[in-house]
């Protein structure tokens, strides 16, 4: 019943493409998202249908074992950890389509050739797969802090890099030309050196460079995903990869594009590592920075008209979007107007913040982007950052030297009075010196951003 | 090259297409649930792997397939539950909307 399957696919293939369609706009998403589930059900039940032939013990266990590890996650984890999940889930659909390669390489090999074609699309997903599995898995344990954030580099990296991928497309090249079972050590080489890939990839890369790792990886396990189409000849899969290898894509030149830097320049250009000594620059003032109190802040705020808040990614870190509601509101109370500014890569995936406030309920029109919001600020009486950094850094407007230069900003030093909640004087995740911070207008108030907040809230009914 | 391969580019590349007109118009407040659902899409690798654990024999190429099996519905369940999650909050706040 070969029909059953082809129709059953083309069913998936439109619910898919109609799924996606409605995620473009915020009224229709979750009806899209429902859409594409349901084709990826269609798709589920015509292959169980036609492929019944395999021990039901250990695919319904790795089913039901999948699904409620899956779900359990997905449930459990904390939207300020949206990030890493992304990164796992994406991950394991990079580890499967590599899998799913290797086995079909494996069992083909073992008694005999495959055709130059199957090879090719073969090994192109377990090189491509493999990356996004080590590398998602990386990109996971550094937003989970299991590993260091910060850029790791060493003598040599980029010529390391290109040397592993030089003998793993000559070893490709050789067990496409020669496949067979003499070639299945090779095979094995060829998985471990593109494993390896995939870290050293994503191991120089830092946080503040995480969205557009994120969204790379993304389309890299989308295009493993339709590479495997073409392997085993199934439509469905070259469908779904490729929407979402071109959606990735997207995300990808838009994140950089954010970043005003091209993408290999992130890639290869281990961000933050050459920043020493960019630090006082014309805007830095003397480097006196001047911290303020909580009383201080309090007052600033309540006596403003317009405040704008900037949050970044040390705010899901502290998990304090619901004081951050709660402040909006009580200021919103006393007759003050409060806006937020998004940067496009604030946060570690795209559209971070935008998630982490909606959690807290803080209502659509109040976020705005950087390009709506950069013109507000001259006319600002107080800008709230709230662990944000580098997306705030003047030094990418006015220091040429600074590895952040050129790089599109929210501009805060341009309002009246900036306050900086911050942990302590560290610089940010991509270890660059802030000027903001000693600018004469900023005050600083150090501590956890929700306890910081929770005592703002205080001290802003004595006010 | 065999005319099935031909097709399956035509596929492929036409697919690339529609993805790019569908997606570059997202505004950035969908950008993490379009990424989400995405990265649920590229879970129908599934199918993939229950059509090759139908087809293996031996024990390594029957344990590759579970595993495989296992890696896609994590990928499924986890993308697609993470983003009716993330979508939830969204709408919850576009019907309280009215009443600001």
């Amino acid at each position: 019943m070969d029909m059953l399957l082809q129709v059953g696919y083309l069913i998936t293939a439109i619910l898919f493409i109609m799924g996606v369609m409605r995620l473009r706009s915020p009224a229709t998403a979750k009806s899209g998202n429902l859409i594409a589930a349901s084709g990826m059900v269609v798709a589920f039940v015509v292959t169980l249908v036609q492929y019944h032939s395999f021990s039901w013990l250990w695919i319904g266990l790795a089913l039901i074992l999948g699904a409620i590890v899956g779900s359990y996650a997905a449930l459990k984890v904390r939207m300020t950890a949206m990030p890493q999940m992304v990164a796992l889930f994406n991950g394991m659909g990079g580890g499967a389509a590599a899998l799913v390669s290797i086995g079909e390489l494996h069992s083909q090999w073992s008694v005999g050739v495959s055709s130059a074609a199957a090879s090719i699309a073969a090994l192109l997903t377990v090189l491509i797969g493999s990356i996004s599995f080590t590398g998602s898995l990386l990109a996971f344990a550094k937003l989970q802090e299991w590993v260091r954030g910060r850029p790791i580099t060493f003598g040599g990296q980029k010529l390391l890099n290109g040397l592993l991928l030089a003998v793993a497309l000559v070893l490709g090249i050789m067990m496409i030309v020669s496949g067979g079972p003499h070639a299945l050590p090779w095979l094995g080489v060829y998985i471990v050196l593109a494993a390896l890939l995939g870290l050293l990839l994503v191991l120089p890369i830092g946080g503040a460079d995480m969205p557009v790792v994120i969204s790379l990886l993304n389309a890299f396990t989308g295009l493993a995903a339709a590479a495997t189409g073409f392997l085993m000849s199934n439509n469905v899969l070259i469908i779904a990869g490729a929407l979402v290898g071109a959606s990735g894509t997207i995300l990808t030149q838009q994140m950089s594009r954010a970043m005003n830097r091209p993408i290999h320049n992130i890639v290869f250009g281990a961000f933050g590592q050459v920043a020493a000594g960019a630090g006082a620059g014309p805007d830095g003032g003397d480097g006196v920075v001047q911290s303020a109190t909580v009383d201080d802040v309090a007052t600033m705020l309540a006596y403003a008209r317009n405040v704008v808040i900037v949050p970044g990614y040390g705010l899901a870190v502290a998990r304090a979007q619901q004081e951050v509601r709660q402040l909006t509101e009580r200021l919103n109370e006393r007759g003050v107007t409060v806006r937020f500014g998004i940067h496009p890569v604030a946060g570690r995936m795209p559209g971070h913040m935008n998630v982490l406030l909606a959690e807290a309920d803080v209502p659509y029109d109040q976020l705005y982007e950087m390009d709506a919001i950069n013109p507000q600020f001259p006319q600002t009486d107080v800008v709230l950052v709230i662990g944000a950094n580098d997306v705030t850094n003047p030094a990418a407007r006015n220091q040429p030297g600074s590895p952040l230069y050129g790089m599109p900003i929210l501009n805060v030093d341009q309002a009246k009075r900036i306050v900086v909640l911050k942990r302590g004087m560290s610089p940010g995740f991509a270890g660059i010196d802030n000027p903001l911070y000693t600018n004469p207008k900023t005050s600083m108030l150090f501590g956890d951003a929700k306890a910081s907040l929770d005592h703002l809230l205080r001290a802003l009914d004595e006010v | 090259m065999p005319h099935s391969l031909l097709t399956e580019i035509y596929i492929f590349v036409l697919a690339v297409f529609v993805g790019f007109q569908l997606i570059s118009k997202v505004p950035s407040v969908l950008h993490t649930p379009l990424m989400s659902a995405t990265n649920a899409i590229h879970g129908i690798i599934l199918v993939g792997a229950i059509a090759l654990a139908a087809t293996v024999k031996g024990p390594l190429d029957v344990g590759i397939s579970v595993a495989a099996v296992f890696l896609a519905t994590l990928n499924v369940v986890g993308g697609y539950v993470v983003t009716d999650r993330i979508l939830g909050m969204f709408k919850k706040k576009s019907a309280e909307r009215p009443t600001e």
